[in-house]
């Protein structure tokens, strides 16, 4: 910052026109000697309110007549509350209610509002005013004053001396706010392990796959060709506590496909079921549900940030901002014909986070 | 002083006397307050206050004014909503949900809006007025760039009024995310994804923020706690601070005829701005409450409560939060890597970076610019935007380049309204967000340059009065009329800055910063159009005779 100083002696327009000490520097804009001068205030011109005693009278009229419309709006806003209650057996009601007390105080505010500006333009005085501007730093005087006190007030202190007194009050006003901070630790829980919680579902080996909402387990048989389900854990329905934390990290999408278009790994041949395939359905990018299933190409979109995911190549993406493809769920069939979690997803699902890995 | 008072006493005495036998009630009362408050000396100070007029100096009016609005709204809201996330059965009059379980947050936003007489409509009037404080903000904001209003002395009253936009934002993401319905629901899933795609820390502060595993039982309690009471507690204060900001400067005004850089010229508050200004209020929230009669906002009756597993097409954020979703669909493809055994989600950090980054240059460009003039002048005089048209092409480029991040947020609804496929649109839509602001910055310069030209040539050769004459010879030419000096006056005033040359300093170098510094100087004043001179109109009168 420095070269501030250096900034105005380096033109010599601005330097030329020789700025008077007291001003402040122009840098590096340019002070034309023979600039054009201000040619000073236009004549004023005089409205029709003015000159003419009909259009003043007219104006005065239209000002309080919207003043008493205003009046009329607020009274029709109370008068409103009372004509349209809220019926619970008629749902259009709320509608009215809504419409008609708005209406009612949308005209009290406007014509008000309206009627102000009005009067202030047609009927108060037009003329201009001239407010003189003096700049926004002190006169010398008081800044040399300030200057003073606070000279004074070291002197009289001994701040600046005694730096021991001065380096202790400081570090104290440090160290007294970091309790409070920490105090906010109690923010996040106590005794969970916020990786070990992310890494796994509550998917165990055996669990039946059910349809989200009613928590019915689905059999193989229901999964005809081409169709598509929302699933939950069985017994997700059942928990008392933390079912919604449950349910955003084990909802499913159960697809059946035909088996010729299914593109597995070898690893992972034994994880669907006859071309049943479960996917994890919380996006690998922020944690959207990736819930539209496009049938004929078998992609699924996530409808957050469209990123798309190809269920017959384990669904890897194939485009947008996510990166992984979605966790499979190793799936099978119990010997009630009942779909199954093999075991829990291999891999945390949902959104990435640092110590995943 | 002591002897001021003693002298002076009678006198106030015999006034107080004849105040109370001229004026009444009124006086008395005055007097009253006066003697315990000293009112009298901020009437002076205040009442004849000039204030320039200009439709622009609205957008902070409507600013203000919404926010009023808000807190008017907001409190009767306060009175019936209940921000626990506490599980119940929905029992109230709206049909299709009854039994449904939700958190009694989603419950007795129903009932504001079913079953209290004025709910919805309050509902849909905070809501509307919050989407208006936004965009007046940013409008407002707009005005102060393009006019230059930020230079010295309003350098920190930009700062303060920037940080008041992201508040702002903060306020509507707080509020939006209240009532537990799906979207809101939805809003805060992607918040807790971003935060944990961020190294580190990522991870706990997603469960510090939602006391666990989102989405937990807390967050709509503690987002609650910021939105009715530390957000608004300092916007009340910035505000304020930001008013007292603008009593302290004199509020800017445009050139013309008799202003000059040492006046303000305009009404005084007693009693035309009184009325402009109070009327424009109710005006304001007059227009608010009519569209909230008029148009549902945010009906999360068709939304339900949340759930973490549907959600469905086509969900878009309030405006406001459109830029940040956008530059998160913006990313291109595969920016995820996993690295010292961590995971590095640069699909996160780069759009939240590039944000931060956009933010800090918006924040700071007051500066940067004081920095590259060296202009330690204080500046009252409004710029027209064509007369600083660096500065113009650079607000522009970033107008286009939060656009296109903005547009991007409707990618799929643009891609399904107009039959595009989603790449096509997403790929498009990053050229644009790319390319865009330079295209914007080329054009925007060139035609403040051209406005410039044209100005001078009005200027020194009049205006083209539409009447063509045939002179003897037969040749045709149009009159052109010359300009009265008042109108003149407006197109010729105005700064003009020419480019920084570098010389060695004092110890015969030239330091890095100083090079940095001339040649920002002369990007932004390489192309100049001089303002037209006294001799230069002598001249153009002298070719007409």
């Amino acid at each position: 910052m420095a070269n501030d100083d250096n900034g105005g002696k380096d033109l010599t327009a601005a330097d030329a026109h020789g700025a008077r000490p007291s001003e402040a520097s122009a840098g590096t804009a340019v002070v034309t000697r023979d600039a054009i001068g201000n040619p000073g205030f236009p004549p004023h011109r005089a409205r029709m309110t003015d000159s003419d005693p009909t259009a003043e009278r007219k104006a005065e009229r239209s000002v309080y007549t919207l003043f008493y419309l205003s009046v009329v709006g607020s009274v029709w806003a109370i008068a409103a509350y009372i004509i349209f209650p809220i019926d619970a057996a008629d749902p259009g009601s709320v509608r009215l209610n809504n419409l008609f007390i708005g209406l009612g105080l949308s005209l009290a505010l406007l014509a008000l509002g309206i009627g102000a500006v009005h009067w202030g333009k047609a009927l108060m005085s037009d003329h201009e005013g001239i407010d003189i501007r003096h700049p926004v730093r002190g006169t010398e005087e008081t800044r040399a004053r300030a200057v003073e006190i606070f000279q004074e007030a070291d002197q009289e202190s001994g701040f600046g001396r005694r730096t021991l007194i001065r380096n202790s009050l400081i570090g104290a006003l440090i160290a007294f706010p970091l309790p409070a901070v920490v105090l906010f630790r109690g923010l996040g829980p106590q005794d969970e392990d916020p990786v070990a919680l992310l890494e796994h579902t509550m998917w165990k080996k055996g669990t039946r796959l059910a349809i989200d909402p009613s928590g019915r387990p689905i059999k193989a048989s229901d999964v005809t060709l081409g169709s598509a389900f929302h699933v939950i854990p069985e017994g997700l329905q059942d928990l008392e506590h933390g079912k919604l934390e449950e349910k955003a990290k084990a909802a499913v999408l159960l697809m059946r496909l035909d088996p010729a278009d299914l593109i597995e790994a070898p690893d992972r041949k034994g994880w669907s079921y006859d071309g049943i395939v479960a996917y994890s359905k919380i996006c690998t990018h922020v944690g959207c549900p990736v819930a539209l299933y496009e049938q004929q190409t078998h992609h699924l979109l996530c409808p957050c940030h469209q990123s798309q995911f190809d269920v017959t190549n384990h669904c890897e993406v194939i485009f947008g901002p996510a990166k992984r493809p979605l966790p499979q769920l190793p799936i099978a069939v119990d010997s009630e014909g009942y779909l199954i979690a093999q075991s829990d997803f291999t891999e945390p699902v949902g959104p990435s986070y640092w110590e995943r890995h | 002083m002591s002897t001021s008072t003693t002298t002076s006493a009678p006198v106030a005495v015999t006034d107080k006397k004849e105040i109370e036998k001229s004026g009444g009630f009124t006086a008395a009362a005055a007097n009253y307050l006066d003697e315990r408050t000293s009112i009298s000396a901020a009437v002076k100070e205040l009442g004849r206050k000039i204030f320039p007029d200009h439709w622009s100096f609205l957008l902070g009016e409507v600013a203000l004014y919404s926010f009023v609005i808000i807190l008017i709204s907001g409190t009767f809201l306060t009175f019936f909503f209940q921000a626990s996330m506490a599980e119940v059965h929905y029992d109230g009059s709206y049909v299709p949900l009854k039994g449904v379980e939700m958190s009694v947050a989603m419950a007795s936003t129903l009932d504001i809006s079913f079953d209290v007489r004025g709910g919805l409509l309050m509902r849909q009037v905070h809501h509307w007025a919050a989407l208006l404080f936004v965009a007046a903000i940013g409008l407002h904001m707009l005005r102060i760039f393009f006019t230059g209003a930020f230079r010295k002395p309003r350098e920190l009253n930009w700062v303060i009024g920037f940080i008041l936009f992201i508040l702002a934002m903060a306020e509507g993401f707080t509020g939006y995310s209240l009532p537990d319905d799906l979207l809101s629901g939805n809003g805060l899933r992607i918040i807790d994804g971003m935060v944990k795609g961020m190294p580190v820390v990522g991870t706990w502060i997603s469960f510090l923020l939602f006391g666990g595993e989102f989405p937990g039982n807390d967050i709509v309690g503690r987002l609650y706690s910021l939105h009715i009471l530390l957000l608004p507690a300092i916007i009340v204060a910035l505000i304020a601070l930001h008013l007292l900001f603008v009593v302290v400067h004199k509020h800017t005004q445009y050139a013309g005829p008799g202003r000059t850089n040492q006046n303000a010229v305009g009404y005084p508050i007693l009693p035309v701005y009184a009325a402009k200004a109070g009327g424009f209020f109710f005006i304001v929230f007059g227009v608010v409450m009519l569209i909230a009669s008029l148009f549902t906002i945010n009906p999360i009756w068709n939304y339900g409560p949340y759930d973490p597993s549907p959600v469905s097409a086509g969900t878009q954020p309030d405006w406001y939060i459109g830029f940040a979703d956008g530059a998160l669909r913006l990313i291109p493809p595969g920016l995820e890597f996993v690295w010292l055994d961590r995971t590095w989600s640069f699909n996160i950090l780069i759009p939240l970076i590039v944000i931060g980054i956009f933010i800090v240059t918006v924040l700071i460009y007051p500066f940067i610019e004081a920095w590259i003039t060296g202009d330690k002048r204080e500046h009252h005089i409004l710029d027209r935007p064509r007369n600083a048209a660096t500065r113009t092409a650079i607000g522009a480029a970033g107008v286009t380049f939060y656009a296109g991040l903005w547009a991007a947020a409707s990618s799929d609804i643009i891609a399904t309204h107009f039959h595009l496929t989603m790449e096509g649109v997403i790929h498009t839509l990053q050229a644009i967000t790319i390319l865009g602001p330079f295209a914007a910055y080329f054009i925007a310069k060139r035609v403040c340059l051209a406005l410039q030209k044209k100005d001078r040539e009005i200027v020194l050769h009049g205006f083209e009065s539409g009447r063509i004459v045939r002179l003897p010879g037969g040749e045709y030419i149009e009159v052109h009329q010359p300009i009265d000096e008042y109108e003149r006056w407006r197109l010729v005033s105005y700064a003009d800055f020419k480019p920084l040359m570098i010389r060695p300093d004092a110890r015969g170098r030239i330091t890095a910063l100083q090079r940095l510094r001339s040649g920002l100087s002369r990007w932004f004043f390489e192309d100049r159009i001089i303002p037209v001179d006294q001799k230069e109109i002598d001249q153009a009168h002298g070719d007409h005779h």
